[in-house]
């Protein structure tokens, strides 16, 4: 028996020496730096939510996502006392930042899912360090973008006549309209994508609740996970069921983002009434939610020391996603152009001509500069291998992505068909207290996340420390 | 007898995934029916190798299609039936319109189904269950692997289940009381 067990240990040292080892493409396999082992992956996921004392920077970042989201609480409630003309909404520009802003934080949301549900079902287990990470800043996210159409409502009390469901009016919403399609998107988009995510958390927290040595850890982190005993019936319905919400949350990427897009091109505005919207919308939607990703992983992986499991490689191929989708959206700024060229219509080619030239001329060429030109750094392996560079790089997608939406919002309903109803648009302090406020609120809720959850799925990674060969799909 | 009573099952606890796997296999070839594996993480074949049955895929499909065809059940009912509006001489049955929220709530309904099926099936919430009776068994969602065979499978039988499962080569055979 003892020599049995010799023999086991020097099998799987055998293994672990393969992960040393450089994959077929060139990029190096070793997911964990040193010797793995299951102990030390609980113990670098695990210790995280257990440790009392938190590091200080997260104390600093959460009191300023605090702060920003006491900011959000004000202008909501100022909102809500005075109505939505404290922003600086009017006629024409009657959707101003609150579509602008849930454009924006939707597409961020984007980049969960697909980290998650679409390189799970490619059996990219290089995921497995950064999902559930992203999946939490899909949630955050979705529930930032949903909060904006709801202000934008005018009376958000009464956002529940947007459900159909049987009132003393005798109404229903209007099913042929794309704004109730939203409704219905972005409502199954964040249940299925809160499904996901907790069904994925739930054997974790089960890691967590065993290895809690205080009385309000073993309750709180036991009763969130539901009694999970980690048998192997547990194993094969959580399985088939993660599987099969990964296998439906793939096509909402695809969707969600498409209905956001249809809310514009349905319309006859030129500037909205476009066919590229759909698919351009869903690429700048990656595009978007990629570089957020690599914004907040690259401190929170310095913060945290999780340098062993977040590897540059992850960094690699992210910053490779992001070049690909980002000449997505190029392609569709060009198509835009193209097409307004060659359609001939007046009103469609003043559009692009205002757009480019008008009085928000400027902000379309700073739009060009930081989400088209900054981006192509990327194609160097030097800068998506080099942090500061690429954090730079993902804050310039950032800003471009907010830019390229007030763009398609501003720009294009600032100046319609008939020259008598133009106008402009300037924000009010409000407008900028909700969006930074909003941004609050987002950091808030991940800060909370990273204290008490944990943030990298550590099953997942113990399976992958046991099988190192699935660390090698690249 | 009144031992017995007061006995779940016996577990073994193993190192490794494979030697649990192998277990595993053994048992069922034993005989034995009523049985659990308890490991860190999902081990591919083994709740087949236990004779585990799972419905969970069966079930989202029927809430898939039942979430489908009433949302446009629905959107049909509004719009032809219950409030028919006139809009710009369109048809009140303008299918393509409805497509959106139809592909949305089969979505949303079979992900429900999938997650409270798989819920369901489990057995969970369940905050106690035996198992957690085991001094060992934190380590089951940590670095060990553990097999029970339970007391009321029908061919149990205490000193012979323990020979049983010793020659499988655990690290230790443990009574898990109820």
């Amino acid at each position: 028996m003892k020599e049995e067990q010799i023999q086991k240990t020097s099998a799987s040292s055998a293994s672990s020496a393969v992960k040393e080892n450089i994959s077929p493409l060139g990029y190096p396999t070793n997911l964990f730096t040193g010797q793995p082992s299951f102990q030390r992956v609980n113990e670098t996921i695990g210790s995280v939510v257990l440790r009392d004392r938190q590091p200080r920077p997260w104390w600093i970042g959460f009191i300023i996502a605090f702060t920003l989201l006491m900011i959000l609480f004000l202008a909501i409630s100022w909102l809500l006392i005075r109505g939505v003309g404290v922003w600086g909404i009017n006629i024409p520009v009657a959707w101003g930042y609150a579509i602008v802003n849930f454009v924006w934080w939707i597409g961020i949301a984007h980049a969960g899912t697909f980290i998650s549900a679409i390189l799970l079902l490619m059996f990219q287990h290089w995921r497995t360090a950064i999902n559930r990470f992203s999946e939490a800043m899909t949630l955050f996210a979705i529930a930032c973008a949903g909060m904006f159409p709801l202000l934008h409502l005018g009376r958000p009390w009464v956002f529940y006549w947007l459900f159909p469901y049987p009132d003393t009016m005798k109404m229903w919403p209007q099913f042929r309209s794309p704004l109730v399609w939203d409704v219905f998107a972005v409502g199954t988009y964040f249940t299925v994508s809160l499904l996901f995510w907790y069904l994925g958390l739930v054997p974790d927290l089960a890691t967590v609740r065993d290895r809690a040595r205080k009385k309000w850890q073993k309750i709180f982190y036991g009763v969130l996970a539901l009694g999970w005993r980690n048998s192997a019936a547990h194993w094969q319905r959580h399985q088939i069921a993660y599987l099969l919400l990964a296998a439906l949350a793939t096509p909402l990427v695809l969707s969600v983002h498409s209905v956001v897009s249809l809310d514009f091109s349905v319309a006859q505005l030129p500037g909205w009434h476009s066919t590229i919207f759909p698919p351009y919308f869903v690429a700048g939607a990656i595009y978007s939610g990629f570089a957020m990703v690599i914004t907040i992983v690259i401190p929170v992986r310095k913060i945290y020391r999780l340098e062993s499991l977040i590897t540059l490689r992850h960094f690699n191929n992210m910053a490779n996603v992001m070049l690909v989708t980002g000449l997505i959206v190029a392609y569709g700024y060009f198509i835009e152009a193209f097409m307004s060229w060659y359609s001939g219509d007046i009103f469609e080619q003043y559009m692009m001509t205002n757009r480019a030239f008008g009085p928000y001329g400027w902000i379309f060429w700073l739009l060009m500069l930081v989400n088209v030109l900054i981006p192509q750094a990327l194609w160097s392996a030097r800068v998506r291998r080099n942090l500061i560079a690429l954090f730079l790089v993902a804050l310039s997608i950032n800003l471009g992505m907010w830019l390229e939406r007030f763009v398609i919002v501003i720009t294009s309903l600032h100046r319609d068909f008939v020259p008598s109803s133009w106008g402009m648009f300037f924000p009010t302090i409000w407008d900028w207290a909700t969006l930074f406020g909003s941004v609050g609120l987002f950091l808030t809720l991940l800060f909370l996340f990273i204290r008490f959850l944990p943030m990298i799925a550590i099953s997942e990674t113990r399976e992958l420390v046991a099988e190192p060969e699935k660390a090698m799909t690249l | 007898m009144n031992k017995a009573d007061d006995v779940f099952g016996l577990a073994a606890e193993f190192e490794s995934h494979i030697d649990l796997l192998r277990a595993a296999e053994k048992s069922y070839e034993q005989g034995y029916r009523k049985m659990d594996a308890y490991t860190p993480f999902p081990i591919e074949g083994l709740a087949e190798a236990l004779g585990k049955r799972n419905r969970v895929p069966l079930m989202a499909l029927i809430g898939g299609i039942i979430g489908g065809a009433g949302a446009y059940y629905m959107m049909w009912y509004a719009n032809v039936v219950s409030y028919p509006i006139n809009i710009g001489g369109r048809p009140l049955h303008s299918w393509p319109a409805f497509i959106p929220i139809t592909f949305e709530l089969t979505v949303l309904c079979a992900g429900l189904t999938a997650f409270f099926g798989s819920l369901g099936t489990c057995g969970l919430p369940k905050p106690y269950h035996p198992m957690f009776n085991l001094t060992e068994f934190e380590r089951a969602s940590q670095d060990r692997f553990f097999l029970c065979i339970e007391a009321h499978d029908a061919i149990f039988e205490p000193t012979k289940t323990r020979e049983f499962l010793q020659g499988l080569n655990p690290v230790r055979v443990t009574e898990v009381p109820k």
